[in-house]
């Protein structure tokens, strides 16, 4: 293949990876406005403008069949466009809600825009990724924006200090991911996901293949702050700016699983990792509940869920069934929209109670009373979270856990369960706060300023719509998972064709 | 009269209603609407009660039945399911009547945050009513579920000093027990789709009944269920979040959650654990009327010495809701009959004595006994009906208290499985000593010389609170007099509950036996072998 016709079919791919490709080029645009004007007002719409047009497309190749494109980096299809739209709402619902937030902070940098175009297109490129080297180009390029993306408060030691430490440990872990991906090419000679379990047939070479399996699934596993990878994830998310945290949560989360599942599904057809996913599966909730117990800080409560809600997608992987990999999707899903509404509220209120990082959950006693709208919202994330019905959380467990029992990891599912339990206490303890507490009961409440930052009606809108999404999904949540469901059936077949 | 959807109706009207409720301004508005709505359920379920014809069979599925389509991808058979039998009748017809009745008790007893305890109090109707109309078991879940976030709120926002404790209390002992049965409810769906749904995961209580769940297996689902179920009723030693609850709750909370959120799970008993596993039911019925004896004296004892009439009324459901339970392992037509009906007999009894105990306490913001006594001659209406009440509760002949728990004894002393006389001795003193309790209570508060001197002028019902009592009253005494309308109800349902969960026993207990030799020369469990002789 000579250059011109590398470039023929570059041409004729783009559009499998049109929002990729335009998502990164309006972040260069961002970019270069930016470099004049760092604060112009056009800067987040027109990445938002580019989120949008790609959830259009991405809304509209939900339909096709499984294919490649740029010569097999990625996967294009319905997986793909599924993966896509979950990353590429994450992405808008964060720019929406950022707006305002980072006004209010006097952090309005143009920059945090751009990052946020080029991690999503990082995320993409990982989430729908069918080479090992393309896993890895997507990683690299999402981690790097949101290393910068935590230390933005420039002057704030906590902020500074867990940029540095995700980033220390983030490239620890690309080592590992890296060290993987070599051992990998070398068990089996060859960086295509479908062709690996091919490959190391023709090989052989078993304790190479699965020396990289397990370095690879730390790099994973570290993404996806699952124990014992986590120990970044509470520092980070109350270090970073707080619709930012949203985004790093959710979104980065469910490129991560979703790349996570194209390797499991693909490259590992044995089952063999499925008892060591249950035993990490197990201590994330685990350690993950307990510790979000006794977290004084709401944000970093919501790191801690978010190390357990990581375990109980691992549940639904576990299960190694379409079932289990389409309930995962489900739940990352719905838990985009719960913990970026959740963290969207929580940055609105940065300015209620104690201010910033000194706030506490006690300090905003009462507030669901003066702030109705996010209050009420809030209650809807938090119950949600727990998983009780009629919101979309209490399907998405039910989507990760049934497949699980279906595989004989009852057991499993046992401990799920009795965590989410645990997990009820430190949710319910936040709708209590902000709704059966008045400022008078609690000490630190009634002596906190509120400076009530004026939250803008559009953002409000914003968190509501996401409030009213987790009701939506729970009553589509039959079309949204056989949807999923699908997308493996049809992959399957197309991967046992020659 | 041919309402279609009816049965959905009466589950989703209050929903209707809460949302209108959140779209209006003034307080009367909002209380009207409420009232408005509630009345409407109420005479909607009326058009239920009357569609009911109870001699057909509840083999046939259920009457007044609304079905949809599958609600999950293919290989998931949930779906909406509910209609109306001889096990849930009596029982909706309970939670629409409580409906209006709670909200006029709420009417100046909730003096803020209007628009939010109506709203909730009507979705809390709908999680309730449709609990007992879900014939799916996933809908029955998430019914059950529904409950807890209303309930949550209406303990911890318009409760008393310790509401916030007693709310999450609340919440997390029923999340605990209804998780654990989720992941039973999960398995069993799994294990029926296998057996008898052609591999097709079901929820429905139709197939789930035709599949005979082998013994290892039925013993742990049972344990799930039941130990769900148990917490809700509650069953001694879980009742610990109930005296909490309810003390804290506002009225026309501590009403519903006594006069049918309770109910829930005597229900779910019936309507699940017996029928699903009848083997494991009857093996361990022996336990579960042990501990609803126990529930029974203690419960009684405990109430004996509450100087809160509030918490003695609380206690009061710990030792009437023993009866219940005992009725229903008993596996005897009186006393499984006799459990339907005192369950409607407790909400009515209950109900009133906790709007009772909420009027004094209106009036004088105090729930000690000691702070009252005497008042029989200022407040003569409320005397009566307190009277009324209390001896309909201890089960005086000729009101409906009598009737509920003379079949119950009865039917458990015929019973084969918990027929031990000493048992069945020991769980009728509990009726003397419900007597005593309540006779107590009512002499320190209302008779006697007037020890306060606070409470001469204190003012007698209104007619509002007239119009609330007068209904609950009237029903103690039909019910009581004329048991035998409502006990027919049940009559057909009962009897096919009975000999299906026989037929059930034997089938299973026959793939045991037959199991067990070739189990012995295999070496392989009974249950591999109950599945492979299928």
């Amino acid at each position: 293949m000579d250059l011109s016709e590398a470039y023929l079919t570059l041409w004729s791919d783009l559009d499998g990876v049109f929002s990729m490709a335009l998502v990164s080029l309006v972040g260069l645009i961002v970019v270069v406005v930016d470099a004049f004007r760092n604060d112009h007002p056009s800067l987040p719409w027109m990445g938002a403008a580019a989120l949008l047009a790609s959830i259009g497309w991405e809304l509209s190749v939900l339909g096709d069949a499984p294919g490649t494109a740029l010569f097999g980096a990625v996967r294009t299809g319905g997986f793909a466009a599924f993966v896509n739209l979950i990353i590429l709402v994450s992405g808008l619902l964060t720019i929406v809600l950022s707006v305002p937030y980072l006004d209010q902070l006097k952090r309005a940098y143009g920059e945090v825009y751009a990052l946020i175009l080029f991690a999503t297109a990082g995320m993409i490129m990982l989430g729908t990724a069918n080479t090992l080297i393309s896993v890895f180009v997507g990683l690299e390029t999402m981690s790097i924006c949101l290393y910068i993306m935590t230390g933005l408060v420039r002057e704030d030691e906590g902020s500074i200090e867990s940029a540095l430490k995700y980033f220390l440990l983030g490239a620890f872990s690309t080592g590992f991911f890296l060290y993987g991906i070599a051992l990998l090419y070398g068990a089996t000679g060859t960086m295509v996901l479908p062709e690996m379990a091919a490959g190391l047939e023709a090989s052989g070479s078993t304790l190479l293949f699965w020396g990289g399996v397990a370095l690879l699934l730390i790099g994973f596993m570290f993404k996806v702050s699952a124990v014992p990878f986590h120990m970044w994830t509470p520092d980070v998310y109350q270090g970073a700016p707080t619709t930012l945290t949203g985004y790093m949560s959710t979104a980065s989360k469910a490129s991560a699983f979703a790349s996570l599942i194209l390797v499991l599904f693909y490259a590992l057809p044995t089952e063999r990792w499925s008892l060591v996913l249950a035993f990490i599966a197990v201590v994330t909730m685990v350690l993950g509940n307990v510790l979000a117990l006794s977290q004084p800080n709401v944000k970093r409560m919501l790191a801690y869920s978010s190390v357990a809600h990581a375990g109980y997608v691992l549940v639904g992987l576990t299960a190694a069934s379409p079932a289990g990999y389409a309930g995962a999707l489900y739940y990352l899903l719905v838990y985009a929209v719960m913990n970026i509404g959740a963290f969207g509220v929580m940055a609105f209120l940065e300015w209620d109670g104690k201010e910033g990082r000194e706030q506490t959950l006690d300090s905003l006693a009462g507030i669901g009373f003066r702030r109705p709208a996010l209050g009420a919202s809030m209650g809807f994330f938090m119950f949600s979270l727990t998983g009780l019905p009629p919101l979309a959380g209490f399907t998405g467990k039910w989507f990760v856990f049934a497949p699980a029992v279906n595989a004989g990891l009852t057991w499993l599912v046992f401990i799920a369960v009795l965590m989410s339990a645990v997990s009820a206490y430190y949710y319910l303890r936040v709708v209590y706060v902000f709704w059966m507490l008045s400022p008078e009961d609690v000490p630190e409440a009634a002596e906190a300023q509120n400076a009530a930052f004026p939250v803008p009606a559009s953002s409000i809108a914003v968190i509501v719509a996401c409030a009213v999404t987790l009701l939506v999904l729970f009553v589509l949540s039959g079309n949204v998972m056989g949807f999923a469901e699908g997308l493996f059936e049809e992959a399957a077949s197309m991967a046992s064709m020659p | 009269m041919d309402i279609p959807y009816l049965t959905s109706l009466v589950i989703f009207a209050p929903t209707v209603g809460a949302l209108l409720v959140l779209l209006m301004r003034s307080v009367d508005a909002i209380r009207w609407t409420a009232l408005g709505t509630t009345a409407v359920t109420f005479l909607l379920s009326i058009g239920l009660y009357v569609g009911f014809d109870p001699s057909g069979s509840l083999a046939n599925g259920p009457q007044l039945a609304d079905l949809s389509a599958a609600w999950f991808p293919d290989a998931i058979d949930i779906k909406y399911f509910v209609g109306i039998d001889g096990l849930n009748l009596l029982l909706v017809m309970l939670t629409t009547l409580i409906g209006p009745i709670v909200v006029l008790s709420s009417w100046t007893y909730i003096e803020s945050k209007h628009k939010g305890y109506y709203s909730l109090l009507l979705l809390l109707q709908t999680g309730i009513t449709g609990v007992f109309c879900a014939f799916d078991l996933f809908l029955f879940y998430i019914f059950f579920e529904l409950t807890l976030i209303p309930m949550y709120f209406i303990i911890g926002i318009w409760g008393g000093k310790e509401r916030i404790y007693a709310a999450v209390k609340f919440v997390i002992y029923t999340l605990v027990g209804s998780l654990l049965m989720l992941v039973a409810i999960i398995y069993l769906g799994y294990q029926a789709g296998n057996a008898v749904n052609a591999g097709v995961f079901t929820a429905d209580w139709y197939t789930l009944l035709e599949y005979n769940i082998p013994l290892g297996t039925q013993t742990w689902l049972f344990f799930l269920f039941a130990l769900s179920f148990a917490i809700k009723v509650p069953l001694f030693p879980l009742h610990t979040w109930l005296p909490d609850a309810h003390v804290q709750a506002p009225t026309g909370g501590s009403v519903i959650l006594a006069g049918v959120l309770l109910k829930m799970g005597t229900y779910g008993l019936v309507r699940f654990c017996l029928p699903l596993f009848p083997n494991v039911a009857q093996e361990y019925a022996m336990l579960f009327a042990v501990l609803a004896v126990i529930g029974i004296i203690y419960g009684a004892l405990v109430a004996r010495v509450q100087p809160d009439a509030k918490s003695l009324v609380a206690y009061s459901s710990v030792s009437h809701l023993g009866f219940v339970v005992l009725g229903i392992f008993a596996f005897t037509p009186e006393a499984m009959q006799g459990a339907i009906i005192q369950m409607v007999n407790h909400g009515l009894s209950t109900g009133a004595l906790f709007l009772l105990v909420g009027m004094l306490y209106e009036r004088r913001h105090t729930r000690l006994m000691d702070d009252y006594g005497g008042i029989a001659k200022s407040v003569p209406v409320l005397t009566f009906f307190m009277v009324f009440s209390v001896l309909a509760s201890a089960g005086l002949p000729g009101l409906n208290g009598f009737v509920g728990e003379f079949l119950i004894l009865l039917g458990a002393f015929k019973s084969t499985v918990v027929g031990s006389p000493v048992l069945i001795a020991l769980a009728t003193t509990g009726v003397i000593l419900a007597a005593v309790y309540l006779l107590w209570m009512v002499y320190k508060t209302f008779f006697g010389a007037l020890t306060n001197e606070a409470n001469r002028d204190m003012a007698d019902m209104n007619g509002r609170e007239f119009a609330l009592m007068a209904p609950l009253a009237a029903l103690m005494l039909i019910i009581g007099f004329a048991p035998n309308p409502f006990l027919q109800k049940s009559e057909a349902a009962t009897d096919f509950l009975l000999e299906t969960m026989e037929t059930k026993r034997m089938a299973v207990q026959k793939a045991a036996d037959e199991a067990a030799p070739v189990a012995e020369r295999l070496e392989i469990t009974p249950d591999a072998a109950v599945d492979n002789a299928k």
